[in-house]
C-alpha cells in the first residue's frame, strides 16, 4: 500500500508491504544507520524517531509511519557529530555499531530531561545494549556533553 | 612522542557516530542473492534422502545446494596459522548432521519471502540417532561425532575422532602428588563455566561477488583476513588465489568472527551462479550456530605451605569442543599456562586436558580464549585456600605472583621468567583503590544487604610466540603525506588508530598525515590478523621496523638530491639535512614520484620469539540481597599492566568493556539445553548479556611497566581484561554470604539456596 510521511524533514510517498517492519523500509530508502542487533526487541540498535518519540524500528510496521515525521541520525548529522566527538573523546564510540540507536535515545533522553542524573541515564538508556565499552564511557561521555551545553547556555 | 600514549580519538571515530555505511551489509550490492541455510533439528542425524525440487521451483530462487553439490573435503573453519592445530572435521555441508542448527541445505533467491518459501519446501528425511551430550561421558563414548575416515588432524594434538577427542595432552614438572601431600594446606575442588557467547552486535556477515578477472571477492565481517583467503579456497576446493578477502568496518568480534562462520556459504553460492549473494545471520542464529566460549569443567588441586607459600598445582580440564573442533586443541593450552604461571614459587604442577567431541554447538575463540576458565577455577582455588588458611587473599597473592625477573612456570610464551611486570604495584593499587583492609570480607548494610570484596590476578599473552605475524607497508606518498597499509583487523578496538599514532612518531610527523588502509589481501601486507592479543604487540612492532627503514630511505635520497652521502643525513621529520644543505620531506616526497629508483615505501614483517604477559589485578565488590540473592557489582577497581598504553582512552575502554563481559559471564550468561540437545537461550531475552543497569562502578588505572621487547613498551591487552571478574565476584560473593557458587553464572537461586542451607544447618 501507498504511505507517505515525513523522512528526515523531506516528504515522501512510498509503497509498502504490509507486513514491513520500518527497520527494512528505512534502510531500502538509504538509512543505513539503522541497525537490526537481534530479533526481539532487546538491542536498542535500531531506535528512531518517531514524532518525536524514540521507537523501535524493529517492531514498528512500516505502514504506522503514514501522515508522521521519522528522524534516524542521517536527519541530526549535525548533532551526532557535537554528541559523537565526546563519545568519542572517550573511545566509547569502540566498533560503533550500537552508536546509531544509541545517540538517537540520547537525544530522546534530553529531550525528555533537561539535566538527568547518572541513574536516569542508565534507566532512560537501558533498552541500549552495548558489547565493545562496558557503558561507563558512554555515560562519561553523556555527563562531560552536558557540562558543554550547559556552559554553552551559560554564555549565551 | 607526541601521540603515543595520548588518548588520541580514533580515526574512523566520525563515520562511526554518524552512523555512515561502512559495515559489510551496508556496502553490499543492492542486487545480492539473499542467502539462509536450512538447519538440522537434531542434535545428531543423517540426511538419507533430501530433494530440492519443489523449491527450485519458487521464482527468484537462484539454487537450493546440498550435500551433493559441494566439495567432499574437509576444513577448518578456525582462523590460525596453517598448519592449523584444529582438526579438518567440516564441510561447507554434510550429510551427517552434528547439532541442532547443523546446516542442512543453502537456498539464495532474489528476495527473503522467496527464500523462506523455499525453505520451507525442500523435503529431508532424516535417520535420527542418539546423540552424545553429555561431555562426561564424551570421551570413549560408543556413540561417534565423527565417525568419517576423512577426519584429519594435521598437527600432533592428542585428538583421536575415534575416541570423541578434539585434543588431549599432560604436561608438569616435579611430583605434584608427593608435593600436595607436604602442603599443610590444599583444595581440591572443581569449577564449571558454561558455553558464553560473544554477543558483539554486529552479527556474522558477509557478502561475495565475481570480479572481471574471474576472482571470488569475499567481503566480511571477519578478524583473519588472510585465513579467510585460505579456509575459503579449501572449502570450495579451489586456488586461495581465485579468492580476494577484504574487510571493512567491523561491528566487534571478541574473538566470534575468529571463525570463519557464515563466509562459506555465500562463497560457493556466488562462485557456482556467478551472482553476487549475501549471508546476514540472525541473532537466533549467532546463539546457536556459531562459536561460543568452550565450556569447561576445571578440577584443581592447589597446596601451600604454613607461610601460604603455593607450591603445588595440579589442573585437569574438560573441554566441551561440541560438534566441531575448531579452537578446541589451542584453546585449552591456555587454560592451564595461563592461570598456573601466576604462581612463582611452584615446586610442581600438572597440566592435563581432554577436549571432547560432543552433538552441541561448536566452541571457538572467545576473548581470553581458554585462561578466563582456566584463571577463573585457580584464582577460586586461591581463594579457598586464603580462606582455609585464614589468611587475607591479598597476602596470599603478594607471597606468589609473578615479579620482574622472575622464575615463571607453565607459560608457554617461550619465556622462564617474568619480563616487563608490575603485578605486585597493580595489587597495591588495586587495594587502595578499593579500600580493601577496610572493606574485606564483607559489611552488613543493615537493610538485608550485606556488601563483600574479592579479587583475582590474571595474566595473557602478546601474540603467540614464534607463530603470530604482524605486517605492515608505510609509503611516502608525493604529498608528503604517508599511507600506512595494515592486515591486521580493526574490530572496534581501535588498532588502526594506536598503530597510526606509532607511526607518526616514529617518522616525526602529525597524525593526520598518517592514512591507514586495511584490509584487502590483494594489496594488505600478510598479517595473521587480530587475535591472541597480537594487534599491538606484533603488528605494532612491524610498525616500527616499517618507519625505520622508510627513514633510511628518505635519508638516502634526501642525501643523494644534495649529492652528499646518506651517512651524513638526519632526518627530523620535516628536513633531510646533510652537513649546510638540507631538503623538505616535500621535496623528497615529489622527487620520489619524478626520475626516481629509489622506493620510498617499505614492508615490514614481525613476529616474536616470545609472548610477554600483561597483567592485572580485578577487585570487585558486590551488594548481595540476602533474601533474594540478588548480586549488584556495585564496584570493581582494575589495576593493568599492558605496558606503555599506547592510547590510554582506547585501554581504558578496552578494559571496562572486557570487565563487564566477565560480570555478565559471572552473573548472567547461561547456556542451557534442552534433553534433545537444543539451546534454551536463543536470544537476548534468555541469554541475558549485562545492561547498563546491571554495571556499578568501574574504575581502571594502569601501572605500566616498560617492555624492553615491544613497541615504545607496550605489551598487548584485548583478552586480559576478561579474566579477573569470575574469580573476583565468586570470592566477593563467598565473603558476603558464606556461599561458595563453583558454577557459572552465579544466579540469584544459587546463592539463595545456599543461604537457606546454612541457615538449615
Amino acid at each position: 500500500m501507498k504511505i507517505s510521511f515525513w523522512l528526515n524533514g523531506v516528504k515522501r510517498e512510498e509503497e509498502v508491504a504490509p507486513d514491513t517492519m520500518l527497520l527494512e523500509f528505512l534502510r531500502s530508502l538509504g538509512c543505513s544507520s539503522v541497525k537490526r542487533g537481534c530479533e526481539t526487541a532487546n538491542c536498542g540498535l535500531c531506535t528512531v524517531m518517531l514524532e518525536n518519540r524514540p521507537v523501535l524500528s524493529c517492531s514498528t510496521l512500516a505502514l504506522r509511519v503514514d501522515g508522521k515525521k521519522v528522524v534516524t541520525l542521517e536527519g541530526i548529522q549535525k548533532e551526532a557529530e557535537e554528541f559523537g566527538a565526546f563519545l568519542a573523546g572517550e573511545g566509547a564510540e569502540q566498533c560503533g555499531f550500537c552508536n546509531p540507536g544509541f545517540i538517537m535515545n540520547v537525544f530522546a533522553m534530553l529531550r525528555e530531561l533537561s539535566n538527568p542524573t547518572e541513574e536516569q541515564i542508565k534507566e532512560y538508556l537501558a533498552g541500549n545494549l552495548c558489547r565493545c565499552s562496558g557503558f561507563v564511557g558512554q555515560t562519561r561521555s553523556i555527563l562531560k556533553y552536558l557540562q558543554y551545553k550547559k556552559s554553552q547556555e551559560e554564555e549565551a | 612522542m607526541k601521540y603515543v600514549n595520548q588518548p588520541v580519538p580514533k580515526k574512523d571515530a566520525m563515520a562511526l557516530v554518524t552512523g555512515k555505511p561502512v559495515y559489510t551489509d551496508d556496502l553490499a550490492p543492492k542486487d545480492c542473492l539473499i542467502i539462509k541455510l536450512l538447519r538440522s533439528p537434531h542434535a545428531n542425524a543423517w540426511v538419507e534422502e533430501i530433494d530440492t525440487a519443489a523449491a527450485e521451483k519458487i521464482p527468484g530462487i537462484a539454487c537450493v545446494l546440498t550435500h551433493k553439490d559441494v566439495p567432499k573435503k574437509r576444513f577448518a573453519t578456525a582462523g590460525q596459522t596453517y598448519p592449523e592445530l584444529s582438526p579438518y572435521d567440516r564441510r561447507i555441508l554434510d550429510e551427517h548432521l552434528r547439532f541442532v542448527g547443523d546446516p542442512v541445505a543453502i537456498a539464495a533467491g532474489e528476495t527473503e519471502e522467496a527464500v523462506d518459501k523455499a525453505l520451507k519446501r525442500i523435503k529431508v528425511k532424516y535417520r535420527v540417532e542418539t546423540p552424545v551430550l553429555d561431555m562426561h561421558t564424551a570421551k570413549d563414548n560408543a556413540i561417534l561425532v565423527h565417525p568419517e575416515e576423512d577426519w584429519e588432524a594435521k598437527v600432533p594434538v592428542g585428538a583421536d575422532n575415534k575416541r570423541n577427542l578434539a585434543s588431549s595432552g599432560t604436561e608438569g614438572m616435579g611430583d605434584v602428588d608427593e608435593v600436595l601431600s607436604r602442603c599443610k594446606y590444599t583444595v581440591d575442588e572443581v569449577y564449571h563455566t558454561k558455553a558464553d557467547q560473544q554477543s558483539m552486535m554486529e552479527t556474522f556477515r558477509t557478502y561475495c561477488y565475481m570480479d572481471y578477472f574471474g576472482r571470488l571477492n569475499v567481503v566480511s565481517s571477519t578478524q583473519i583476513p588472510f585465513h579467510l583467503r585460505r579456509i575459503v579456497g579449501t572449502a570450495l576446493d579451489i586456488s586461495p588465489s581465485k579468492v580476494r578477502v577484504i574487510k571493512p568496518r567491523i561491528g566487534g568480534g571478541f574473538g566470534a568472527k575468529q571463525t570463519s562462520i557464515c563466509e562459506v556459504y555465500p562463497a560457493i553460492v556466488t562462485w557456482k551462479t556467478g551472482r553476487p549473494s549475501k549471508i546476514v545471520y540472525s541473532r537466533y542464529e549467532s546463539l546457536i550456530c556459531a562459536s561460543p566460549r568452550h565450556e569447561m569443567e576445571v578440577h584443581v588441586r592447589v597446596g601451600a605451605d604454613e607461610n601460604g607459600i603455593v607450591k603445588a598445582i595440579d589442573v585437569y580440564a574438560l573441554s566441551n569442543a561440541g560438534a566441531y573442533g575448531d579452537h578446541s586443541p589451542t584453546t585449552i593450552g591456555l587454560t592451564g599456562h595461563k592461570a598456573i604461571a601466576l604462581y612463582r614459587n611452584l615446586e610442581a604442577y600438572r597440566f592435563n586436558y581432554d577436549v571432547v567431541y560432543t552433538n552441541v554447538q561448536a566452541s571457538g575463540a572467545y576473548r581470553g580464549y581458554g585462561a578466563t576458565q582456566g584463571i577463573y577455577a585457580v584464582e577460586s582455588a586461591v581463594n579457598e585456600l586464603a580462606h582455609k588458611m585464614n589468611m587475607d587473599p591479598a597476602i596470599i597473592r603478594e607471597r606468589n605472583m609473578p615479579l620482574e625477573g622472575e622464575r615463571m612456570y607453565a607459560y608457554d610464551g617461550n619465556i622462564t621468567h617474568a619480563t616487563s611486570c608490575t603485578m605486585d604495584r597493580c595489587l597495591a593499587r588495586a587495594k587502595e583503590m578499593m579500600d580493601w583492609d577496610a572493606k574485606y570480607p564483607c559489611r552488613d548494610m543493615g537493610n538485608g544487604k550485606v556488601r563483600g570484596v574479592g579479587m583475582a590476578m590474571a595474566m595473557q599473552g602478546s601474540s603467540i610466540a614464534c607463530v603470530d605475524v604482524g605486517g605492515a607497508t608505510m609509503k611516502l606518498n608525493e604529498d608528503a603525506s604517508y599511507t600506512l597499509s595494515l592486515g591486521c583487523a580493526d574490530m572496534g578496538t581501535g588498532c588502526d588508530t594506536i598503530l597510526a599514532q606509532m607511526a607518526a612518531d616514529c617518522m616525526e610527523t602529525e597524525f593526520s598525515n598518517v592514512v591507514v588502509f586495511g584490509v584487502d589481501t590483494d594489496v594488505s601486507p600478510y598479517d595473521s590478523g587480530s587475535y591472541a592479543s597480537a594487534t599491538t604487540y606484533a603488528t605494532g612492532n612491524a610498525v616500527v621496523r616499517a618507519c625505520q627503514e622508510l627513514r633510511e630511505k628518505i635519508c638516502k635520497l634526501g642525501a643523494k638530491m644534495l649529492e652528499a652521502s646518506p651517512e651524513e643525513a638526519d632526518f627530523d621529520g620535516k628536513t633531510v639535512t646533510c652537513g649546510e644543505k638540507s631538503v623538505t620531506i616535500e621535496e623528497i616526497a615529489i622527487q620520489g614520484t619524478c626520475g626516481n629508483c629509489q622506493e620510498l615505501q617499505v614492508t615490514s614483517t614481525f613476529s616474536s620469539t616470545m609472548s610477554p604477559p600483561p597483567y592485572m589485578v580485578g577487585i570487585a565488590e558486590v551488594e548481595v540481597d540476602k533474601e533474594t540473592g540478588s548480586v549488584e557489582v556495585v564496584d570493581y577497581a582494575a589495576v593493568v599492566d599492558c605496558g606503555t598504553p599506547i592510547n590510554p582512552n582506547l585501554a581504558r575502554v578496552q578494559t571496562e568493556g572486557g570487565i563487564v563481559q566477565g560480570i555478565g559471564m559471572a552473573l548472567t550468561e547461561d547456556v542451557q539445553y534442552t534433553e534433545k540437545g537444543k539451546i534454551r537461550n536463543n536470544s537476548f531475552m534468555q541469554y541475558k548479556i549485562p545492561s547498563r543497569q546491571d554495571v556499578g562502578d568501574i574504575r581502571v588505572e594502569f601501572e605500566s611497566s616498560y617492555e624492553k621487547s615491544g613497541p615504545f613498551g607496550a605489551k598487548s591487552i584485548g583478552e586480559l581484561v576478561i579474566d579477573t571478574p569470575c574469580p573476583a565476584i565468586a570470592d566477593a560473593i563467598y565473603n558476603a554470604t558464606g556461599v561458595r557458587v563453583r558454577e557459572l553464572p552465579i544466579l540469584p537461586e544459587k546463592i539463595a539456596m545456599g543461604i537457606l542451607k546454612q541457615e538449615l544447618e
